[in-house]
C-alpha cells in the first residue's frame, strides 16, 4: 500500500505529462463528439422525424466495442491521436445524440405549437424554444459521455498514442500494481471532476424558469419573490 | 440618432373572416374532416364553433392561421384570401390561444409577452410599456412581469397566454378551449373578464369549445359542426334556442334550451313599467339579473310574482306567464 502512495511523489512528473495528455484527449473527443451530435440530434428532434436514424446509429455505435473500432481503424488512419479519437467520439456521439434528440422532441407540444401558432419561424422555434428547453438534458448527455471517454481514453496505448494514463494502465510489467493503481485513481477522479465541472456549467447555462419548473415537479411549490 | 416618437400600438380595426367553401381531407381517410364549410365571422364579433369531438371544429379554426392547409375554397382575412399573404406574417396578425397555454417555461412573464414585438424588432421602451398595459388588461399584478410561469397559477397562466397573443394588437382571434383546463371557479371568473375585456379591444374572435354553456356564454354567434365537418347550423344563441334546425341542434344545445334562453335576457328587459301593480310584497330580484335568476328567486319563494329592483327603486313586477311567454314566445 505504501508503494501506492508513495508512487504519486515518485512519478509526479510522469503523471501530470500523461493526466494532462488524457485530459486533451478526452476533451478533444467529447467535444467533437457534441459538435457533431448536438446540431444532428436537434435537426431530428425538431423535425419529429427520422428518430428510427438516431435510434439506429445509438444502437450500431454503442455496440461497437472500442478496443475493436481503435483495430479497425488502423486499416484506414494508422496509427496516432486521430485513431484513438474516431475510437473515442463513436462512444460520445450517440450519448449526446439521443439526448439531445430526445430532449428537443419531448418539449411540450403545447408550447411549440403556441410558438408556431403566434408566427415563430421553424429556425426561431428551435433556438428561442426548443434549444433552451433541452439544456438541462442535453448537458446530462455531455456529462455522461465525459465520464465514459475519460474512463475509455487509455486504449490509446492501443492505437500508438502515448501520453495518456494508458502509458501506465497497460503496463503493469512495467509500472507494477501501485502504479497501475495510482493511474486509474487518477482517471476516476478525472472523470468525477470533470462531471462536477459540468454540472457547475450545467447550471450557469440552465435558464432559471426551467430550474422552478423543476423544483415545481418535485413537488415543491415554486418560490414566488416576496 | 435622433428621437422619432415611437409610434403607439395602433388601433387596428377588427377583419372579417370568412370561409367560403372550404374542404380539407386528410390523406388516407375517407370521409373530410371540413366538408364544404362556408361561414361569415363579422368583424368584431365572436364566433363560437361547437361541436363533438372529431366534429373539425379544431381544424377549422387552425385553418385560419395555416397551422392546416385546406384542400379547396377559400379563406379570407379582412377580404384578402389567407394564401395571398406569408405564413409567418398571416400569423403575427392572429392571436392564438390554447388550452395548454404553452407559456415558454425559460422566459419571464414579460418576455413571453414580448416574443413577438421583439422578432418584429420593437424598441424596449415600446415593449415594456406594452407589457404594463397588457398585464393591467388582464387584470395581472405587474409586479408579475418577471417571474416565471413555474411560479404561476393555471388560471395566471392563461391571463398570460391572453396578453401574449394580444401583444401587437392583431385584428383576429384564434382560441381553442382556451378555458378548458381550468376549474369551474376560475373558469367563470376568467370568462367574465373576457367578456369584459373583448368590450375594450374589439376583436374578432373564432372561440373553439365543447360545452354548449360556454358558447352561449361567450359568442355573438354560434357555428354548430357535425360529424365530416358539416355545419349544422350557424346563428345566434337566442336564435339556435329558439329554432334549432334539426334534431341533432336540438339535441345538441340541450333538452333544457328552454332554461338557457332565460340566460340570455335580462329581468330590465322584460319588466314592462306599466305592467303589474307593485303591491310592495314578495321576493324582489336586481333588474340585471337574468330571467334565470328571475324564475328561480321566484320558484324559491312559491309565489306568482317578482319585483323587479333597481337600486332602491322599484321597476315593476314580473309574472310566472311573462317568463314563460319570453322563452317561448318566438320574439328572438
Amino acid at each position: 500500500m505504501s508503494s501506492y502512495f508513495s508512487f504519486f511523489g515518485e512519478n509526479a512528473g510522469l503523471l501530470l505529462q500523461i493526466t494532462l495528455g488524457h485530459i486533451l484527449l478526452s476533451v478533444v473527443a467529447v467535444l467533437v463528439a457534441v459538435v457533431l451530435a448536438l446540431p444532428l440530434g436537434a435537426w431530428i428532434g425538431h423535425l419529429h422525424r427520422f428518430s428510427f436514424a438516431v435510434v439506429t446509429v445509438t444502437n450500431v455505435f454503442r455496440s461497437l466495442p472500442t478496443l475493436a473500432l481503435v483495430a479497425i481503424a488502423i486499416a484506414f488512419v494508422g496509427f496516432g491521436f486521430t485513431n484513438i479519437l474516431i475510437a473515442l467520439v463513436v462512444l460520445a456521439f450517440p450519448l449526446v445524440l439521443t439526448n439531445t434528440f430526445t430532449a428537443v422532441e419531448g418539449v411540450d407540444p403545447g408550447t411549440v405549437e403556441a410558438a408556431r401558432g403566434m408566427g415563430m419561424t421553424g429556425p426561431q422555434i428551435l433556438f428561442r424554444v426548443e434549444l433552451p428547453s433541452s439544456v438541462p438534458l442535453i448537458m446530462t448527455g455531455v456529462r455522461t459521455s465525459w465520464v465514459y471517454v475519460v474512463a475509455t481514453a487509455y486504449l490509446a496505448v492501443f492505437a500508438g498514442r502515448t501520453d495518456t494514463l494508458g502509458d501506465i494502465i497497460n503496463d503493469q510489467a512495467g509500472y507494477g500494481y501501485a502504479g497501475v493503481m495510482a493511474a486509474a485513481t487518477v482517471s476516476v477522479v478525472l472523470a468525477f471532476a470533470g462531471d462536477y465541472l459540468l454540472g457547475l456549467i450545467e447550471r450557469a447555462v440552465t435558464p432559471t424558469g426551467l430550474r422552478l419548473l423543476a423544483t415545481q415537479a418535485r413537488g415543491v411549490p415554486a418560490p414566488v419573490p416576496a | 440618432m435622433t428621437a422619432t416618437p415611437e409610434p403607439r400600438t395602433p388601433d387596428r380595426p377588427p377583419a372579417d373572416i370568412v370561409f367560403d367553401h372550404v374542404v380539407k381531407r386528410y390523406p388516407g381517410q375517407e370521409t373530410p374532416a371540413i366538408d364544404d364549410l362556408s361561414l361569415t365571422v363579422r368583424a368584431g364579433e365572436t364566433c363560437c364553433l361547437v361541436g363533438p369531438s372529431g366534429g373539425g371544429k379544431t381544424t377549422a379554426m387552425k385553418l385560419v392561421n395555416r397551422l392546416i392547409d385546406f384542400d379547396s375554397g377559400d379563406i379570407t382575412i379582412g377580404g384578402r384570401s389567407i394564401r395571398s399573404v406569408d405564413v409567418t406574417s398571416l400569423r403575427r396578425d392572429i392571436g392564438y390561444v390554447i388550452q395548454q397555454v404553452g407559456l415558454f417555461p425559460h422566459m419571464t412573464i414579460a418576455a413571453n409577452i414580448a416574443v413577438i414585438p421583439n422578432l418584429l424588432g420593437w424598441s424596449g421602451d415600446r415593449i415594456r410599456a406594452r407589457t404594463d398595459e397588457l398585464l393591467d388588461l388582464v387584470r395581472l399584478d405587474r409586479a408579475f412581469a418577471k417571474r416565471y410561469p413555474a411560479q404561476l397559477s393555471g388560471g395566471q397562466q392563461q391571463r398570460v397566454g391572453l396578453a401574449r397573443a394580444l401583444a401587437v394588437d392583431p385584428p383576429v382571434m384564434l382560441m381553442d378551449e382556451p378555458f378548458g383546463a381550468l376549474d369551474p371557479i376560475t373558469r367563470t371568473e376568467i370568462q367574465d373578464e373576457f367578456l369584459n375585456l373583448e368590450s375594450e379591444i374589439d376583436k374578432t374572435v373564432i372561440f373553439v369549445t365543447h360545452d354548449i354553456d360556454e358558447a352561449i356564454k361567450m359568442g355573438d354567434r354560434i357555428a354548430v359542426l357535425r360529424q365530416g365537418g358539416v355545419l349544422a347550423q350557424y346563428g345566434t344563441a337566442d336564435g339556435l334556442l329558439a329554432h334549432p334546425a334539426d334534431d341533432y341542434v336540438a339535441d345538441f344545445v340541450g333538452a333544457d334550451r328552454g332554461l338557457k334562453r332565460l340566460s340570455l335576457r335580462t329581468m330590465r328587459e322584460i319588466v314592462a313599467p306599466d305592467g303589474l301593480p307593485d303591491d310592495g310584497s314578495g321576493p324582489s330580484v336586481d333588474a340585471d339579473a337574468s330571467l334565470r335568476i328571475g324564475l328561480s328567486t321566484l320558484f324559491a319563494a312559491g309565489t306568482d310574482s317578482v319585483r323587479v329592483t333597481d337600486g332602491d327603486r322599484v321597476l315593476g313586477r314580473v309574472s310566472l306567464a311573462q317568463l314563460q311567454g319570453a322563452v317561448s314566445g318566438s320574439t328572438v
